[in-house]
């Protein structure tokens, strides 16, 4: 059964292959339905490998291809399965046939139809080769695959400029997490000796050879997945990736690719798990992130924006989870996340797509009456991600808050504080889109309709995923006490180092009702503000609050940036341009062209345009030959 | 047919030098480009003898047959090069090479 | 003995012809004196027993190639058209020239062995037969090649002139 794991990638590479060179005949509608099916295929054979790691969790490995074998080095096209890689190909394969589906209704009117789908299958493919690789080498073919399908969808609208300057942004910020993760490969195969999994972990322990410079390595491997996972500092390619598609932005930004750090961190959980010092940097990364991300949230217009924001601010989350060692549970709010945040940037899609384009939650409002599917799985994802039981987000959350409280009361407050803030901006956006009167233009409020089928199918299938799907991974403590196990921990034992919790079941359930009552609290405030006094939210000149300032700035991330890196960067190139360029280069280049002329000038005589004068050069040469020889 | 007794085969390489030196004098001397066309022919046939007579030296074929293509290519060679020298003509009004010095930088 | 003689004789007239080739202010003179140089050469294969190509150096050369070059004197009338002087130097430097590679190539010729070519030799090799058989056997392609440059050198040929045609035309 495992062995069908091969089939899995296949199929959305075949799908991106036909696409590619045969879809230009297909009708959107065929072509569309093809990618989707494949993709959806590929789900279902998730499905039977998925079943087959329930009974008793084993790493199986499944040999393709040989690769490359080097020496000592071998390193093969071969996939693991064990629960870890079958729970990832599960929900990928899963919210990916939606979000395919998804599209095309959403892109139905673009001209790039083909296109867009052909990208979306070579990223399906190039996730799961990310996520099934049983080697590091594998993982990093499938990670640099998926940052170039970002790089494309995100640059999907070529036309408009800054959608390339987006894309670019994204794609140099994750170059510089690569570095990291290139080092830390090669650190790891130079100490060990090995990059395979089996070797390094799951069979062996190679990983231990690295000895001193375990932090290091682990240090390195999390550089490269803040990069890819958009944590601070380098996280303001995220945000920005939101001008591709919609649909892009729930599969690649918020439900999959984003993840891929995730993935790395609990894939090397034994690594992570030796070193302190990098551990207590994930920590922090994680914690800065979340409550960064969730506040800057707090200020942001543009529906895409904040539910990027949001996104940073969940990883941190996850981040923060898998740096108190608790690499299980970070991989849950992972499943749940890809649920409820998909909802969420389908739901904003459907609402884009009915608004013309528009993004500002300013020039929203009142879409209840107009949309419902979309209002009602709007709401459950919104009442998902702020943590209300018993929706998806509650029982992942919730239990990184507790690990926190236990591990570290700092991180457990500023986490907290994140909490609180996700609840408030989530309802923020939620009224200001759905409740009250509309403030669009009147053409826009004409055009307003539900969407097509294509589009509500999925919103209503993640909808119910976000509201039972934390039932798998029910908290220790109260699961114990009411003999409930917890069924993911449980499942992931085999391929993670599990750390229990030592909670009572008393703290436990108290942790979850103040968190509920706190995440409640913040929908109340937030009714208040944007319902009840109806507060008009503030144009951008109209910003005048330093806080408010800075936040709606971001921090001035980008800002410092660009005085820190790409300015000095400018003036560099413009030095160099001045004075090399323009000067020794261009001076040689001329130089050697005025040479040739002057050259050129003295020769000229010669060509008299006489045959005769030829001829007689070329019976001299000859004579010339002739007397050497 | 046991023929030529003293006569070796550099009898037959001079006079096939006499003629292509004679064929290289003639390009030299001569501005008409019909006139050089004949050398050219002339300095062809130079090497043909030579060639006969290499494959009479070492008795076989292969000589031959690649004077046999040698024939093939002038032939072609001539069609073409006179059907230029008539286009010429008819648009410069002249065959003399010297006045054709177009190619004078 | 005879064949000696005839050699000696055959390539006198070869170079006395090729001079007068050179020589002869009137093109149609210096096509006839080719045709003397080209039957002489042609001569210069019979002794050697190279009938066949002998026979088709005529053909071609005499037979075709000369004919066409008669042909397009007489079509551009080019007899009177002979006022051509060259200026001293050039006479010179081509006299100097033409003899050096002259006395070049035979100098190099001087270097090889003396080999009389008859104690070499079977004599067959050019008659017909061999000469058939090497060329449909053992030279099929290049044979069938040159039937191809022979056809693009129609090609070529009529397109030149069919170009000017329309040229004067307009």
């Amino acid at each position: 059964m495992e062995k069908l794991v091969a089939l899995i990638p296949l199929f959305p590479l075949l799908g991106f292959l036909y696409i590619t060179f045969f879809g230009k005949n297909q009708s959107k509608g065929t072509a569309g339905a093809i990618a989707t099916a494949l993709v959806a295929l590929s789900f279902v054979l998730a499905i039977l490998v998925f079943t087959t790691q329930l009974h008793g969790a084993h790493a199986t490995f499944v040999k393709v291809l040989d690769w490359i074998h080097v020496g000592s080095f071998q390193v093969d096209l071969s996939f693991v399965v064990d629960p870890l890689s079958s729970l990832y190909i599960l929900f990928i394969t899963g919210v990916g046939s939606l979000i395919h589906l998804y599209s095309i209704g959403y892109m139905h009117d673009d001209e790039g139809f083909h296109r867009f789908m052909s990208y979306l299958n070579l990223f399906v493919f190039f996730m799961l080769l990310l996520v099934l690789g049983d080697n590091l080498l594998l993982l990093f073919v499938g990670w640099e695959g998926v940052g170039v399908c970002s790089f494309m969808l995100i640059g999907f609208w070529y036309k408009d400029h800054a959608n390339n300057d987006a894309a670019k942004k994204a794609f140099v910020m994750n170059r510089v997490g690569d570095l990291g993760l290139i080092l830390g490969m090669s650190l790891i195969f130079v100490q060990c000796g090995s990059l395979n999994y089996n070797d390094l972990m799951i069979g062996g322990s190679a990983i231990g050879h690295l000895g001193k410079w375990a932090t290091l390595g682990a240090v390195l491997l999390f550089i490269g997945a803040m990069g890819k996972s958009a944590q601070f500092p380098l996280h303001t390619w995220l945000p920005d990736a939101m001008a591709g598609p919609t649909p892009v932005s729930a599969l690649i930004h918020a439900a999959t690719m984003v993840t891929a750090g995730i993935y790395l961190v609990a894939r090397f959980s034994d690594l992570f798990t030796i070193s302190e010092g990098a551990s207590q940097l994930v920590t922090w990364a994680g914690v800065i992130t979340a409550v960064m991300g969730a506040s800057i949230a707090l200020t942001q217009n543009d529906i895409k924006k904040v539910l990027a924001y949001s996104t940073v601010s969940q990883l941190g989350f996850m981040f923060a989870a898998l740096g108190m060692g608790a690499y299980t549970i970070a991989v849950f709010h992972v499943v749940t996340h890809a649920f409820f945040k998909a909802l969420l940037f389908l739901g904003s899609g459907s609402v884009i797509h009915a608004m013309g384009g528009e993004q500002d939650i300013r020039r929203m409002g009142g879409l209840k009456s107009h949309m419902p599917t979309t209002y009602w799985t709007f709401l459950v994802g919104t009442i998902a991600i702020a943590g209300i039981f018993p929706f998806a987000g509650f029982f992942s959350k919730d239990q990184i808050l507790a690990h926190a409280m236990e591990n570290n009361t700092v991180v457990f407050a500023l986490l907290m504080l994140a909490a609180a803030g996700t609840a408030f901006y989530m309802f923020r956006m939620f009224y200001l889109t759905f409740h009250g009167e509309f403030r669009g233009t009147h053409e826009q409020e004409h055009h307003l309709h539900e969407s097509p089928k294509t589009m509500t199918i999925p919103l209503v299938v993640l909808a119910i995923a976000s509201t039972v799907g934390g039932f798998m991974g029910f908290p220790h403590a109260i699961g114990h006490a009411m003999h409930i196990e917890h069924a993911l921990d449980h499942f992931l034992s085999g391929s993670i180092e599990l750390t229990h919790s030592h909670m009572s079941v008393a703290t436990e359930i108290a942790l979850a009702l103040i968190s509920m009552a706190i995440a409640g609290m913040m929908i109340l405030f937030a009714y208040n503000i944007y319902i009840k006094k109806a507060t008009p939210v503030l144009e951008d000149a109209e910003i005048n609050s330093p806080l408010h300032r800075l936040l709606w700035k971001k921090y001035g991330m980008d800002e410092l940036y660009d005085n820190l890196f790409r300015k000095p960067i400018d003036a560099l190139s413009a030095g160099l341009y001045h004075w090399v360029e323009q000067k020794m280069l261009l001076g040689m280049v001329d130089g050697s062209g005025d040479a040739a002329k002057g050259i050129g000038r003295i020769l000229q005589p010669l060509h008299n345009g006489q045959i005769v004068t030829y001829l007689l050069a070329i019976i001299v040469g000859l004579i010339a030959l002739i007397f050497a020889l | 047919m046991e023929i030529l007794h003293n006569v070796t085969i550099n009898h037959y390489l001079g006079l096939s030098t006499v003629l292509f030196a004679l064929g290289v004098f003639g390009m030299l001397y001569r501005k008409n480009a019909i006139i050089i066309f004949m050398c050219v022919e002339l300095m062809l046939n130079a090497v043909n003898l030579a060639l006969v007579s290499f494959s009479k030296m070492h008795g076989d074929t292969d000589g031959q047959i690649f004077v046999f293509f040698i024939m093939v290519v002038a032939a072609a060679e001539v069609a073409v090069g006179l059907a230029i020298l008539m286009m010429l003509y008819r648009n410069r009004h002249t065959t003399d090479t010297d006045t054709l010095n177009d190619l004078k930088g | 003995m005879l064949t000696e003689y005839a050699f000696w004789f055959l390539s006198f007239v070869a170079v006395f012809s090729g001079i007068a080739v050179i020589l002869s202010k009137n093109p149609v003179y210096s096509v006839l004196n080719l045709i003397m140089t080209f039957f002489s050469i042609a001569g210069h294969y019979f002794l050697m027993n190279a009938q066949f190509l002998a026979a088709v150096h005529i053909i071609v050369y005499a037979g075709a190639i000369m004919v066409l070059f008669l042909y397009v004197i007489m079509m551009l009338n080019l007899n009177n058209l002979e006022t051509e002087k060259r200026s001293n130097v050039f006479k010179l430097s081509a006299v100097v020239a033409a003899g050096l590679l002259m006395t070049v190539l035979s100098g190099a010729i001087q270097t090889a062995d003396q080999i009389t070519l008859a104690e070499k030799t079977t004599g067959t090799a050019g008659l017909v037969e061999n000469l058939g058989i090497a060329l449909y056997r053992n030279y099929l392609l290049p044979f069938e090649l040159a039937s191809v440059l022979f056809l693009a050198a129609m090609v070529g040929a009529v397109y030149l002139s069919k170009k000017n045609l329309n040229e004067t035309q307009a």
